[in-house]
């Protein structure tokens, strides 16, 4: 089987939002649309305060509510772990928006561009009628993935086969890859790491995991 | 959210969801109200008094609210979809129920009077209880809402459909008579009431968002005094045999039922927010255990 995770290393994730811009530009979102974004979270109280970076967007669970919700079967998980819309299903009611817990879906109803009403070239040449009045969301690049891995390219090993955020981090604190490979990127990271997911209470199980630390020595053996 | 309260020391805040507005909250308002009506024109079918003006205001009443959906949808034109999913989908199952509650609606008002329209309105009560469970659910399955997931909210959003039905019924000419309609809704508001107080209560306690309960907090005063005029009127009612004061009563009731529904899919409906349960160890090699994040 292949499962599909993103690990982000908050320990080295500096808040550049490099990810969500390259995210935009690969995909081609409309203005307030972020497939890829990071969260500013402030912890404590002046003077001991704290403040990280988390990097977030859909989290392509294990138990997608929003793929339960669904009434059309637009949202799907595929076999290899992905959370997928097809745009031509989609009716826009919003069901899965509202219940993803992540905040990660978007609807747009009509078409908006950087700059007014008119498109400039570049929206002009990428602009896609289809994901207007649908819901959208991070894919973690699986078209990109997908022809990478026909060209014999490995996920998140090669950029040819990973998502633009992951091939676009400054810091290294975006890793990809297939969680039930023991030699994926993303594998190996877990097995040195403590990590964690968010919003775990409500057994999702999100393909997102966060590192806080290192695993102590003893458990590495 | 009492003034002076301490916030939860982490962020981002949740935000107020923008995806379901008043037309969403239109279907939870026509559809709970209108298969409450259902269920109660079924059950004096069965006691033989057939009430058509009871079956078609409620019919109506759920076209209405599915007629509100069709104008939330992104895609109107591809509504058909939305039956592709009845495996996991509660929308879905709701918008097969309505075919059979339409149906059985229909021939209970053709076969009005006739031996077979018990069996009809066997089929359309039975129907019509199996639409308000799907709206019960529907809220529930959106996980992403702690105020529309949390399960006191069920008996809550099942208990004020049936409330919101009595309240229309003692409206309707040749019904607002029926003293038993009169009792009913006393004890569906009792009732209520009690369901809403218990969500109220818990959903503090189980740390749904602030700025949700702050709304509830607001709204929960106009609550109390509106279910005590109308039980009050009720009483009134029996007592004075006056039918007249029974009708603003079931208005009450039904008014109330309709605002709070609107506030719980609108003004109330925060998202959870983002939160971690811990900080990464960076610099002083120390990691910070956080709590839970409202």
């Amino acid at each position: 089987m292949t499962r599909y995770v993103m690990v982000a290393d908050l320990r080295r994730c500096v808040g550049c939002q490099t990810c969500t811009a390259s995210c935009k530009q690969a995909n081609a979102t409309m203005p307030g649309v972020q497939w890829r974004r990071v969260v500013d979270i402030e912890v404590g109280e002046f003077p001991d305060v704290s403040r990280v970076f988390v990097p977030t967007g859909c989290q392509h669970c294990e138990n997608p509510p929003c793929e339960e919700v669904c009434p059309t079967t637009a949202t799907h998980k595929r076999d290899d772990g992905t959370v997928q819309i097809d745009y031509d299903l989609c009716i826009g009611c919003g069901y899965c928006a509202v219940s993803c817990p992540y905040e990660a879906r978007y609807l747009v109803d009509k078409a908006e561009f950087a700059y007014g009403d008119e498109p400039m070239p570049n929206e002009a040449k990428r602009f896609d009628e289809g994901k207007v009045g649908v819901a959208q969301k991070c894919t973690f690049c699986i078209d990109v993935i997908e022809d990478g891995i026909a060209k014999g390219f490995k996920p998140g090993v090669h950029p040819e086969a990973s998502p633009a955020c992951v091939n676009a981090c400054i810091s290294g604190a975006l890793t990809f890859g297939d969680i039930d490979d023991p030699e994926s990127p993303a594998s190996k990271i877990l097995a040195i790491n403590e990590t964690f997911r968010m919003h775990e209470d409500l057994g999702t199980e999100p393909g997102f995991y966060y590192i806080w630390d290192k695993k102590p020595e003893d458990l590495l053996g | 959210m009492k003034k002076g309260k301490k916030r939860a020391k982490m962020g981002p805040w949740p935000r107020l969801q923008k995806f379901w507005d008043i037309r969403a909250a239109g279907n939870f308002i026509g559809g709970g109200t209108g298969s409450g009506l259902l269920m109660i024109a079924a059950i004096f079918i069965l006691i033989g008094k057939i009430s058509i003006a009871a079956i078609i205001v409620g019919a109506i009443s759920v076209s209405l609210g599915l007629l509100m959906v069709f104008l939330e949808i992104g895609r109107p034109w591809r509504s058909i979809n939305m039956f592709f999913h009845p495996q996991t989908s509660w929308m879905t199952r709701e918008g097969i129920v309505v075919m059979p509650l339409f149906l059985t609606a229909g021939l209970a008002v053709f076969y009005a009077g006739q031996p077979i329209n018990i069996t009809i309105a066997i089929f359309m009560g039975f129907f019509a209880l199996v639409f308000l469970y799907c709206q019960v659910r529907i809220l529930h399955a959106a996980k992403g809402i702690p105020a529309w997931r949390h399960p006191c909210l069920r008996p809550y959003i099942f208990s004020t459909g049936i409330t919101e039905a009595l309240g229309v019924a003692v409206c309707i000419p040749g019904l607002m008579t029926e003293q038993g309609l009169w009792i009913a809704l006393t004890i569906a508001l009792t009732i209520r009431f009690l369901f809403w107080k218990n969500y109220l209560k818990n959903l503090e306690r189980d740390g749904a968002p602030e700025a949700s309960c702050a709304v509830f907090e607001e709204i929960n005063p106009k609550v109390q005094l509106a279910h005590i005029i109308a039980i009050v009127l009720l009483v009134a009612a029996w007592l004075t045999q006056m039918p007249i004061l029974a009708v603003p009563a079931g208005l009450i009731a039904t008014a109330t039922g309709w605002t709070i529904k609107a506030i719980i899919v609108t003004k109330a409906a925060q998202t959870r927010g983002f939160a971690i349960p811990r900080t990464p160890v960076r610099g002083q090699g120390k990691s910070r255990v956080l709590g839970r994040q409202r």
